[in-house]
């Protein structure tokens, strides 16, 4: 593996394996009432956050814990950051600190690959602008696994706002890597002009594709696009791409629903879908935990768990 | 003076001799007192005009000054530099042109030629004093907003009909504002797979079909800035062949560089120094661009020499200012892409680096053939081996060079401005 996780292109199919497979066994640890592992006891883990993002934080903070580390949570917002320090002195600083692993959130496209010519520690992706998200997509990728059973031949289907969809990119190619067949569902004002290069399907049509879904996955429409023309209004883009309950219904009856979170419900996503047994939101948010552990565990500890 | 052994546009080898600021006299086996300068085979070619260059002063010192900008201007082989507008002030008054043109003066490293401001403050609103620019002690004819483009168009038709008066010329930074509202780089391929907003093609030849059109409608001249795409290519050619009176400049950056750099590179992926305006585009641009100065279709080679300090480039990519230095790598770059590739001679680069830029920002002293009585404005050029571009070896004050730890043809031997070596043995005298 790398030294680093910063694009789910990175991996190669053993290590997306790996990863998958390591989380599977670090699961089995939760699953005990002392759910720590003394793994990567001493080992310093900073959690860079430039952007607001709660969840993806204190995700990446049980991870790092559960696995004995010792955690610096690093927020922009207060810090000298916000007095206008530049990523360069922010990261010489973590450096200097002997930071171990940095995970960073950062809303620049790109900032994790600066941020890993300036330290010597493993750096992590936690989200960087509208580019990628890898450990989202490591984790959708095992949660479809353990629903579906494999992901080799999997018809996914992806629908949002892809254009600015950094859970979308990383997933697309994740996904292609485990050999699943993804296709993207979008207005065509939400995909990149050249999506056609892209090892992926593209449609418009989310009524024709979810008849032949294993899985789908909603992206969450942010407030800003509904005011910049990317579609006529609100209601409109939840009658064309929301999973509401009626299509809900085309999809096979054993085709999971997925979304990232946050959720705009009522909007990409109606409330009885979302809280549907065949959801797997909530267990999204768990399988966060244990995949960072996953990705934690072998990019600064060994080889197979303890 | 004597300069021995030099081959003019790379003829055979001949002596100049030069006297008053002028070639008073050329041929084999030339003597006599005074000093002599070895040339060793050198290519002789009209000293360098830059129609683009961002010298940064007033207001931006610590990226360059007029002294070192000309410094590396002189280095470059360039002769004279049209000093664009957008320092701060902003150079939309006769006082500022004027201040900008004595610097050049006090200095004399090369020739600077201030461009003016098309627009009060480069803000699109109101006509800078166009007319003032011009009778000033500073004689501008070149004017252009550029870092902005004149959008609005009717602004752009009056700025157009206006220079008339003068024999001015307005040089568009063809942007459409709103299709490259935070762009951050080409639309395409590459900016899909980054996440990074895309600056799409149509967004300059859009504005180059508009402003042709209005050239044409009230019989004025038009030069486009640092032409990009091969759309904007095929939009110039067409405007050409109508007979209108429209030019185009590409900078070195764009015969050589493409938008896969910013994913791929040896100095990391997202790595600003490949940030500028307009981007990087495709290999397809590229060969179009080249394919285009080769032609005719685009007139002229400028640099957008456009220093910033390292800590507008050591950034995240968003957060980076856009611009790369140009002015020391601009005739190795052209070499590379246009001469070694047997696209252009070295008439050719003569042309399209001197005398088409010259005429366009009339220049009457610059870029004149190199024969007896002219000014003696002159590179000496030696096209052979090849070496690493090392910044730290730069007159410029500003390091942001894309090529660096890449290899280059040929190096500037020596410079001459009307007689005097501004350059020799490559370093400045």
């Amino acid at each position: 593996m790398n030294r680093h996780l910063i694009s789910a292109g990175d991996l190669a199919k053993d290590d997306a394996l790996l990863i998958l497979d390591t989380a599977e066994e670090l699961a089995r640890v939760s699953e005990r009432s002392i759910k720590k592992l003394p793994t990567l006891r001493g080992r310093t883990v900073v959690n860079l956050f430039f952007e607001d993002s709660t969840r993806t934080r204190i995700s990446f903070e049980a991870a790092a814990k559960r696995l004995s580390a010792d955690v610096i949570n690093f927020s922009a917002k207060g810090s000298s950051v916000s007095k206008g320090e530049s990523l360069k002195d922010t990261a010489l600083t973590l450096e200097a600190m002997g930071a171990d692993a940095v995970v960073i959130r950062h809303g620049a496209s790109g900032a994790p690959h600066r941020l890993a010519t300036w330290v010597r520690g493993s750096v992590v992706n936690a989200g960087d602008g509208t580019h990628e998200h890898p450990t989202q997509a490591l984790l959708d990728a095992f949660s479809m696994r353990r629903r579906l059973g494999g992901l080799d031949g999997r018809r996914i289907t992806i629908v949002g706002d892809v254009l600015h969809s950094r859970v979308a990119r990383s997933n697309v190619l994740l996904l292609a890597t485990l050999g699943a067949e993804v296709t993207l569902v979008a207005p065509p004002t939400l995909l990149p002009v050249a999506v056609g290069t892209w090892p992926c399907e593209v449609s418009y049509d989310l009524d024709a594709v979810l008849p032949k879904s294993d899985a789908v996955m909603m992206l969450r429409v942010q407030k800003e696009r509904m005011n910049a023309a990317y579609f006529p209004s609100e209601r409109e883009y939840s009658r064309r791409y929301g999973l509401d309950r009626d299509r809900f219904a085309k999809m096979p009856d054993d085709a999971i629903v997925m979304h990232p979170g946050p959720m705009n419900r009522g909007m990409e996503i109606a409330a009885e879908v979302a809280d549907s047994p065949r959801s797997t939101i909530v267990e999204q948010v768990a399988n966060g935990v244990t995949i960072r552990m996953a990705v934690l565990y072998l990019l600064l500890g060994g080889e197979t768990v303890a | 003076m004597i300069i021995k052994n030099v081959r003019i546009l790379g003829g055979d080898p001949v002596d100049l001799r030069l006297h008053d600021g002028l070639i008073a006299e050329i041929g084999p086996g030339l003597t006599g007192a005074g000093e002599t300068v070895d040339g060793g085979g050198a290519v002789v070619l009209p000293g360098l005009v830059d129609l683009h260059t961002h010298l940064r002063e007033p207001g931006r010192e610590d990226a360059e000054t007029v002294q070192t900008g000309t410094q590396s201007a002189a280095r470059g082989g360039y002769t004279a530099v049209h000093a664009m507008a957008n320092t701060s002030p902003v150079a939309d008054t006769a006082g500022v042109v004027e201040q900008v043109w004595r610097l050049g003066r006090e200095h004399g490293h090369c020739d600077v030629q201030p461009v003016g401001a098309v627009t009060v403050g480069l803000e699109g609103r109101q006509l800078a004093e166009l007319g003032a620019m011009a009778d000033s002690a500073a004689r501008v004819r070149v004017f252009s907003d550029d870092g902005k483009c004149v959008s609005d168009a009717v602004l752009m038709r009056r700025a157009l009909e206006y220079v008339k008066a003068f024999d001015g010329v307005v040089a568009q930074h063809a942007q459409e504002p709103r299709l490259t509202e935070g762009a951050q780089m080409n639309e395409g391929v590459v900016s899909g797979r980054l996440g990074l907003t895309g600056w799409p093609a149509v967004a300059e030849e859009a504005i180059i079909a508009r402003d042709c059109l209005l050239a044409a409608h009230v019989g004025s001249r038009l030069h486009v800035c640092h032409v990009s795409t091969a759309g904007s290519v095929e939009i110039i050619r067409w405007a050409k062949s109508k007979g209108w009176n429209v030019t185009a400049e590409v900078t070195p950056h764009h015969l050589l560089l493409t938008d896969d750099l910013v994913e791929d590179s040896p100095v990391g992926a997202y790595n600003p120094i490949y940030k500028v305006n307009p981007p990087l585009r495709t290999r397809a641009d590229v060969e179009a661009l080249r394919a285009a100065l080769a032609d005719g279709t685009i007139d002229v080679v400028a640099t957008d020499h456009a220093p910033h300090p390292v800590e507008d480039k050591e950034t995240e990519w968003s957060a980076a200012a856009m611009g790369m230095v140009g002015l020391e790598t601009a005739l190795s770059v052209v070499q590379e892409a246009m001469v070694d590739t047997g696209l252009l001679d070295w008439a050719g680069v003569a042309d399209r680096m001197s005398a088409a830029p010259a005429r366009i920002g009339r220049l009457p002293g610059h870029g004149q053939p190199l024969e007896v009585g002219a000014p003696a404005n002159l590179t000496l050029y030696d096209p052979s081996g090849r070496t690493p571009v090392d910044p730290a070896a730069f007159a410029s004050k500003s390091r942001n060079t894309p090529y660096e730890g890449m290899t280059l043809p040929g190096r500037v031997v020596a410079t001459f401005l009307r007689g005097r070596a501004t350059v020799l043995e490559g370093k400045l005298t």
